[in-house]
């Protein structure tokens, strides 16, 4: 390091000869932070996406990198939001990439005292046969003679953060089982 | 509006900054308080009387917007001879049937016209709109069915333009809410007169010609015994004031979730099928046209709802339905009732239901009376849990409040149980539809890790297996499940349906397969499909509209190239009405949609939410049916009549009025009538012993739950927390369950700040940290001090952040119209320490419900 250089690295000059007098930008850097690179600098990508908790509908910016998601920041283009997330939208990354999260199917049979671990195609076929036989146990053609083409033995119960073509896709096939209590958050 | 929506707060921000006044009302003090011009804390449970009373300033001071009213509402509709209001009859209205708990609304319609509501309970008109289909008795409280007999009159109602008949709409309203006098909002509201003369002088001078005001609530308003009256009330108000259908104007739903106008549009909702059309009652010989003639409104918009019905159809059964077939109308389950949530959690516990599917959903901690949801849970043969986390949904069975009370045991709990992990959002395509009926389109960004899926993929496979292992019957039962359109494209190794493929079904297509751009273009005889009529044009073109993202930097003030607002991308609804009768801006300060006469057309700012060629002069003919039995001073175009109604003649259970009455559980008998409860109230049947009333007003036992209790939501954490108790910097900031008192409560009761306390209801007993504070101020109601508890409802006992579920406290007294619960108003004890443990916590509500005398009849008086 030539004497200049370390002159010129020495906070105090800086900050008399720079345009920062007051020392809270340039001049306090030191080489070690003038390297910092926010982590989304480097992301593969950016996709486009909006925020899963209330009905605001903030934008996100979700950061990829190495096929996972590395940061999700608020979107600057949104005219609704202007890129601002609150608390919540903020704790995004920790929702969607949290270690609280269940990455396996689990059972509990009958009169059983804890968990067990089911793959995802065994519990598909499961719940499919339970679906056909409740529905049939719950079936009503009639009530008072009057036509109904129902069952009463299947209900549903959604969240309303879930997508409109997966509500429309639940109507469907509920209402087509002949199943009437489908229901969600909006309700509640 | 700060703590619950706060980066939509930043706009009343920038109101405020533009010289905007911002008025709050709301029992406690939060973050919306500290930056509003005033802050009004009232009594939880208490809003019509409030509201009532700012209608009666505004009618009684002449400071209504009069030419509005006159020719957009319909102030001057005259009523029939036989309408009888509250003023008549001390609390109730005409046709109240005490047998059936429910009113046949036939006498609150107009003179010489039947109209049929645009929404809500359209089912009660069909015996009189069909007379040939006798119904199915009706299962349902407040569901009642109208009297038979009388066909549907032609013609436009009886009226009176100077809105001085004894009998129009204008002149029962001003009788109506005399009563609702500011020293009537002092004693019931606990809202100083003076505060309240501030409110109505900044309302009204705040609206007009050249100003408007807007309301916004948190949906908590919908949550009371009289829910939808309070949005009524609000409609009422704001049609008065001229502040509907124009810009800074209207009456907006803050909602929680991020796509709950969504879940509402396209409904997984018992009473609708897509874009707001009923789902059919059960009536005898009820085929396709007999139920869009009873059910469908002859004009305005509604009036086309046979091709809204047969479009839908033939998205959901395609080539299976035909004209011949009535487009497989018979395919569609019938309802005797309601099938609400709360319904169904009673069908659970009798053994009708014996299967459950909760998708994102946690109502052991988020619903009305949390413990009978977990009993209806114990009830069931199997329940599937899709959702990211172990929410307390999902773990009852070992580790829920009636296994530590000893009322369950684990072993005897029969409940097969699956849980199956989600995707997030940043894992699957698809779209939201804000609260401002905005659809944004989200882009996957990652796979969903480990056995995590879509909901989509996990409905599309469901039923692809279903549909796989009944290929072979020959049963009537499965012919709807077999002849359903349900190829959807999937793709990559886990074979994940095309969101993009769903959104192109709901836009809708032609004959040849081609996108729909528009609702005009949907047709009843089966040459047009769509899935959601409101939603024609999300897909215009083949091009995914609610993925449009021009920065909002680049565009005017309406950014109407960013998303896709339902319907034709229009922002503000009935913004026709921004215009005078004959279509020029109110003001130029307010412009937002006007009649262009030199092109002829409807043009400005927004998209206008009217037929484009439509001028204002225009008349329609005798006999126009649909959109055009319309005129060009007919904003509210989904109206029979196109008005804003400050008077509901057909659609509401529990009355064409807003009408203040108290609470299910209340320590105040109601000052303004004889009523003491919403005498239609949806009381949920049978009686079950956990779901017990208390005694109200001035019956005896009432003093045992002598507060009144509120809940709530904080910035930090969401609903019923399965997206926020697991996440660290949430569970951080907020760390557990508290309530919080005033220090007169505190001081009466012997809480300490940051100490316990358990709070009492007859139907359950919480523990709570202790917040003392200011923020929830003591008021003086009915010449008393009353305090109130506010117990925000995120907690349950799993996940970082933990604490007792505020909605065990809760009755299931409901809307009659919605279902809803009243969470939002109910009466309880509190007092200082822990909670009992074990079989000690349902002996103490025991001895609670001794004290006060409560039985199976108490609080059900109609």
């Amino acid at each position: 390091m030539g004497v200049r250089t370390w002159i010129d690295s020495w906070p105090v000059y800086r900050q008399l000869k720079g345009t920062d007098p007051l020392g809270r930008g340039a001049a306090a850097k030191s080489g070690p932070s003038e390297r910092l690179a926010p982590r989304v600098a480097t992301a593969d990508r950016v996709v486009k996406s909006v925020c899963p908790y209330c009905a605001v509908g903030c934008g996100q910016n979700v950061y990829v990198q190495d096929g996972r998601v590395t940061q999700i920041e608020g979107d600057p283009d949104s005219p609704i939001s202007r890129g601002r997330l609150c608390p919540k939208g903020s704790a995004s990354l920790q929702l969607t990439t949290g270690s609280a999260r269940e990455h396996q199917v689990l059972y509990r049979r009958p009169h059983g005292a804890d968990w067990e671990r089911l793959d995802l195609g065994t519990a598909m076929d499961m719940i499919a046969d339970r679906v056909i036989e409740a529905r049939r146990a719950g079936w009503q053609w009639e009530v008072d003679e009057t036509r109904t083409r129902r069952t009463l033995g299947v209900a549903s119960l959604g969240g309303a953060t879930l997508d409109n073509e997966e509500n429309y896709l639940i109507k469907k096939l509920f209402t087509a089982m002949g199943a009437v209590q489908i229901e969600n958050q909006a309700r509640v | 509006m700060a703590e619950c929506h706060p980066v939509g707060f930043q706009w009343v921000m920038e109101a405020k900054a533009r010289g905007a006044k911002v008025i709050h009302v709301d029992p406690r003090f939060t973050r919306t308080s500290a930056m509003a011009d005033v802050h009004v804390p009232l009594r939880a449970g208490s809003d019509i009387a409030f509201l009532g009373g700012i209608i009666n300033h505004v009618l009684r001071t002449g400071a209504y917007f009069r030419e509005y009213v006159a020719a957009y509402t319909n102030g001057p509709v005259i009523l029939r001879e036989d309408f009888r209001d509250t003023e008549d009859l001390d609390g109730v209205f005409s046709g109240l049937d005490p047998e059936g708990r429910g009113y046949d609304p036939a006498t609150w319609q107009y003179q010489g016209v039947d109209v049929q509501a645009a929404s809500g309970q359209r089912d009660p008109q069909f015996d009189r709109r069909d007379a040939s289909a006798p119904d199915v008795s009706d299962a349902a409280h407040g569901e009642s069915h109208g009297s038979g007999g009388a066909t549907i009159p032609e013609g436009r109602p009886e009226s009176d333009e100077t809105m001085t008949h004894p009998r129009c709409v204008f002149q029962v309203l001003k009788r109506h809410y005399a009563r609702y006098t500011p020293e009537m909002v002092e004693r019931i509201c606990g809202v100083p007169q003076d505060v309240f003369r501030q409110v109505c002088d900044m309302v009204t001078e705040n609206s007009g010609r050249d100003r408007t005001t807007a309301l916004a609530y948190a949906v908590g308003w919908t949550q009371h015994t009289v829910g939808v009256q309070y949005i009524r009330a609000a409609s009422v108000l704001q049609s008065l004031l001229g502040n509907i259908g124009r810009p800074g104007g209207g009456i907006l739903a803050l909602r929680g979730h991020a796509s709950i106008q969504g879940s509402t549009d396209i409904p997984t909702l018992f009473n609708l099928l897509p874009g707001y059309i009923p789902m059919p009652y059960a009536h005898r010989d009820q085929r396709l046209d007999t139920f869009v003639r009873a059910d469908a409104a002859p004009k305005g918009y509604w009036g086309n709802m046979r091709a809204y019905l047969v479009s839908l159809l033939k998205a959901y059964w395609g080539d299976a339905a035909t004209a011949e077939n009535d487009f497989c109308f018979d395919y569609l389950p019938r309802l005797t009732g309601s099938h609400s949530t709360y319904e169904t959690v009673m069908a659970q516990l009798d053994g009708t239901c014996k299967g459950y599917f909760l998708m994102g959903e946690n109502p052991a901690v988020g619903s009305g009376n949390a413990k009978l949801q977990r009993l209806g849970m114990a009830a069931l043969d199997w329940l599937v849990v899709r959702d990211f986390s172990l929410i307390e949904s999902a773990t009852w069975w070992k580790d829920g409040p009636e296994i530590e009370t000893g009322e369950l045991r684990t072993e005897d709990i029969g409940t097969e149980v699956f849980f199956l992990p989600a995707a997030a959002h940043t894992e699957k395509d698809g779209s939201f539809t804000n609260t401002q009926r905005l659809l944004q389109w989200h882009h996957q960004a990652v796979r969903p890790p480990g056995e995590a899926r879509s909901d989509l993929w996990f409905t599309f496979h469901l039923g692809r297996i279903i549909r796989e292992k009944l290929a072979a019957s020959t049963d009537p039962m499965d012919r709807p499940l077999l002849d359903l359109t349900w190829d959807y494209p999937t793709s990559g190794e886990l074979a994940e349906p095309d969101a993009e493929a769903v959104l192109a079904e709901i836009n809708g297509r032609d004959a040849d397969g081609n996108p729909l751009s528009g609702y005009d273009q949907l047709a009843d005889d089966g040459s047009t499909s769509c899935g959601c009529w409101i939603y024609c044009g999300v897909h215009a073109e083949g091009v995914n509209q609610a993925d449009r993202r021009r920065p909002g930097g680049e565009q005017d003030w309406v950014a109407a190239e960013w998303g896709w607002a339902w319907p034709a991308n229009r922002r503000v609804l009935y913004n026709r009405a921004s215009a005078d009768p004959e279509g020029r801006p109110w003001s130029e300060r307010k412009a937002l949609v006007w009649w262009d006469a030199e092109r002829g057309e409807w043009t400005g700012h927004d998209v206008p939410d009217f037929q484009k060629g439509k001028a204002p002069g225009h008349r329609p003919p005798e006999g126009a049916s649909g959109p055009e039995a319309l005129s060009g001073t007919d904003p509210f175009i989904m109206q029979d009549d196109g008005k804003a109604w400050l008077y509901v003649p057909s659609g509401l259970t529990d009355g064409p009025l807003p009408t203040h009455y108290e609470p299910q559980d209340s320590p105040f008998p109601n000052l303004l009538y004889g009523r003491q409860r919403n005498p239609v109230r949806h009381l949920l049947r049978p009686p079950h012993p956990d779901n017990r009333y208390q005694p109200s007003g001035g019956e005896p036992g009432s003093e045992v739950f002598p507060y009144v209790a509120t809940t709530y939501r904080l910035t930090e954490h969401h609903t019923a927390g399965g997206m926020s108790r697991w996440q660290p910097y949430l569970a951080e900031l907020q760390p557990e369950f508290f309530c919080e008192v005033s220090p007169e409560l505190a001081a009466e009761r012997g809480l300490e700040h940051t100490g316990w306390a358990t709070i009492v209801s007859a139907r359950a007993v919480i523990e709570a940290r202790v917040l003392v504070t200011d923020r929830m101020p003591s008021l003086t109601v009915h010449g008393r001090r009353l305090h109130q508890v506010g117990l925000p409802y995120h907690w349950g006992p799993n996940g970082y952040s933990t604490g007792d579920a505020a909605n065990e406290l809760l009755h299931l007294s409901l809307d009659p119209n919605t279902h809803i619960q009243e969470a939002k108003a109910l009466a309880v004890d509190i007092r200082p320490g822990r909670r009992p443990r074990g079989p000690a916590a349902p002996e103490l509500v025991r001895r609670y419900r001794r004290r006060a005398g409560i039985d199976e009849e108490t609080g059900t008086a109609m």
